[in-house]
């Protein structure tokens, strides 16, 4: 019997007409609620527009049910009531490796349906060559996401060590030689009748691609990652749909891959990275080299009060917010802070790096939820030029995006990086819970540099003592 | 190789194109809810795992283990999917009329 073939797919009747006119109105609508997303104003009606198309596509799905409802319901039942309380629970901080998570549920779940499908065939026989390949080609990337989220997920939440974890001038090629042997495994697989042990080798090759193509990517280049990991999983998806011969799969894939293909890039370009570069190690390789060149420098620390006084008197002061803000949940004191030196006739704006904190658009997110005026927040393009003319710029637990040496320094492993200018401007106040080094785990001279002054302890009790002493002013 | 093999092909291409299309509109400030949203649609393979697993009349344990884990996978890619996008997206809800009061406040203070 040819379990996949697509002729077996739909069922006679009216149910065979029924079900792919609900997959057309379901992608219709992920079309219609995605072009939603694209305006801050519609964003939320084109999320639950896509919601509802993919409402109706599960129940399409569930018309062609015909045995083993029990596990079906199951299911979906586990799946909701996992997804839901993580979705509802997770803070605001830990958004972006919520985000890896789900993507690698859902290459995970690509990789084995890819499984059940060798089963079910007992091994390909009598399957179209199409089919194998779709299906293997699923195997493999769904297989590659979900270990590769599982990592980026583990680094985020800091399980694993941010830094590059990598086995340096050999990674690159171990890692083309696993890809190469699990598309051998998968063409094993593939001839018909295989061993399932073949099928399983495949997973278990593309996991380990997956593991050690991340492990070495630093944390400044972890936003591309996973959204590269999520553009993959809807090519996954994509396939999967191909071999069921399901075009509601086929098109929701699709647009994600598309769609994730072109964020992916937008997020390189923007870090002046080349994808390939990224995948090929990360920030890997010359890291040892970089550090220490053995001269001790010195930092000026400061106290909350001067940096008060330091911004009361300032006609400008910049906000640059990063991933300290977002760990200490320090938006909402940030805020307060600013609406307070506003009132002292000091304009506040904040520089929005694209890849501050760890997903493009993350800091936006935070200070949307403060409340802070859309129009202080400035894209890095916008403001760079306004740091030389500024009195105080304010860096908020951001490092790597605001490093000199990204300009200066051709053997720093984030050279060529578009920085914010900090700098640039007469006085720089840096808020920092230590001397450690940032994410990417490169040594930031902006800190010792004459105009800098570090002001260290939590990113929030920080902002808030800088508060109340601009109070007493 | 069959039409609607065909067909389908045509369908994967022209749907690549309508994701170009649509998403190079966006602006920065969406990217983190719009990554968060495309990650909640390519959920849709749970539609495969309710498929393959509906279609088998006497499935094996295994086999019942590897879709039940699957449909589960799928699920939680689509609800929290679209429940954490919603979640993001309901911090820009509020910020119109928020950044229009901000705003008549720095003025108020101005003058």
């Amino acid at each position: 019997m040819s379990a996949l073939a697509a002729t077996d797919m739909l069922p006679d009747g009216p149910l065979g007409v029924v079900v792919p006119i609900l997959y057309i109105i379901a992608f219709a609508l992920f079309i219609y609620g995605l072009s939603g997303l694209t305006g801050p104003r519609t964003a939320v009606r084109g999320n639950w527009i896509a919601a509802v198309g993919m409402g109706i596509a599960v129940v399409a799905t569930l018309l062609l049910v015909r045995a083993n409802w029990i596990w079906v319901v199951a299911g979906l039942v586990i799946g909701t009531l996992i997804g839901v309380p993580s979705a509802r629970n997770v803070r605001m901080t830990q958004m972006p490796q919520m985000v890896a998570l789900f993507n690698g549920v859902g290459g995970g779940a690509v990789a084995l349906i890819a499984w059940a499908e060798f089963r079910s065939s007992t091994g390909f026989l009598d399957e179209p060559l199409y089919v194998v390949i779709a299906t293997m080609f699923a195997a493999i990337v769904g297989s590659v996401s979900f270990w590769g989220s599982l990592i980026a997920y583990g680094k985020l939440q800091e399980l694993l060590p941010g830094r590059p974890i990598g086995l340096g001038r050999v990674q690159q090629p171990i890692n083309i030689g696993l890809l190469v042997l699990a598309v051998v495994a998968a063409v094993v697989s593939g001839l018909g009748g295989a061993s399932e042990w073949w099928i399983i080798a495949v997973l278990v090759l593309a996991a380990l691609v997956g593991v050690l193509v991340v492990l070495p990517i630093g944390g400044a280049d972890m936003p591309v990652v996973i959204s590269l990991l999520n553009a993959m999983t809807g090519l996954s998806a994509a396939a999967a749909g191909l071999a069921l011969s399901n075009t509601a799969m086929i098109v929701a894939g699709m647009i994600v891959g598309a769609s994730g293909s072109i964020l992916t890039n937008q997020m390189a370009v923007a870090m002046n990275r080349t994808i390939p570069a990224i995948v090929a190690g990360g920030f890997g390789g010359t890291q040892a080299a970089v550090s220490g060149d053995g001269v001790e420098r010195t930092v000026k620390s400061t106290s909350a009060a001067d940096a008060a006084i330091q911004m009361a008197y300032a006609s400008q002061v910049i906000v640059v917010p990063g991933y300290g803000m977002a760990v200490a949940q320090a938006q909402h004191a940030v805020k307060d802070m600013a609406k307070l030196l506003e009132s002292k006739g000091v304009e506040v704006k904040y520089a929005i790096h694209p890849v501050a904190g760890r997903m493009p658009g993350h800091m936006n997110v935070l200070l949307a939820e403060a409340d802070v005026s859309y129009d202080a927040l400035k894209e890095m393009d916008d403001i760079n030029d306004e740091f030389s003319r500024t009195d105080v710029t304010l860096v908020i637990g951001a490092n790597d995006v605001t490093n000199p040496s990204a300009r200066t320094d051709p053997s720093s492993p984030i050279h060529g990086m578009p920085i914010l200018n900090v700098d640039e401007s007469h006085n720089v106040i840096v808020l920092k819970r230590s001397m450690g080094s940032g994410f990417a785990g490169v040594e930031n001279p902006l800190f010792f540099l004459d105009n800098t002054s570090m002001l260290f302890g939590d990113a929030k009790s920080s902002v808030m003592e800088v508060t109340e002493e601009l109070k007493a002013l | 190789m069959s039409s609607e093999l065909l067909s389908n092909i045509a369908i994967l291409v022209l749907a690549g194109f309508v994701g170009f299309a649509v998403i190079s509109k966006v602006p920065n400030t969406l990217h983190t809810p719009l990554m968060s949203g495309t990650n909640a649609i390519h959920g849709i393979v749970l539609l495969g795992a309710i498929v393959v697993l509906g279609r088998e009349e006497t499935p094996g344990v295994v086999d019942t283990i590897i879709l039940v884990v699957a449909i589960a996978f799928g699920t939680i890619n689509v609800v929290g999917g679209f429940l954490v996008t919603d979640r993001m997206l309901g911090m820009f809800k509020g910020k119109q009329p928020g950044a229009a009061a901000a705003r008549t406040e720095k003025d108020g203070s101005g003058s």
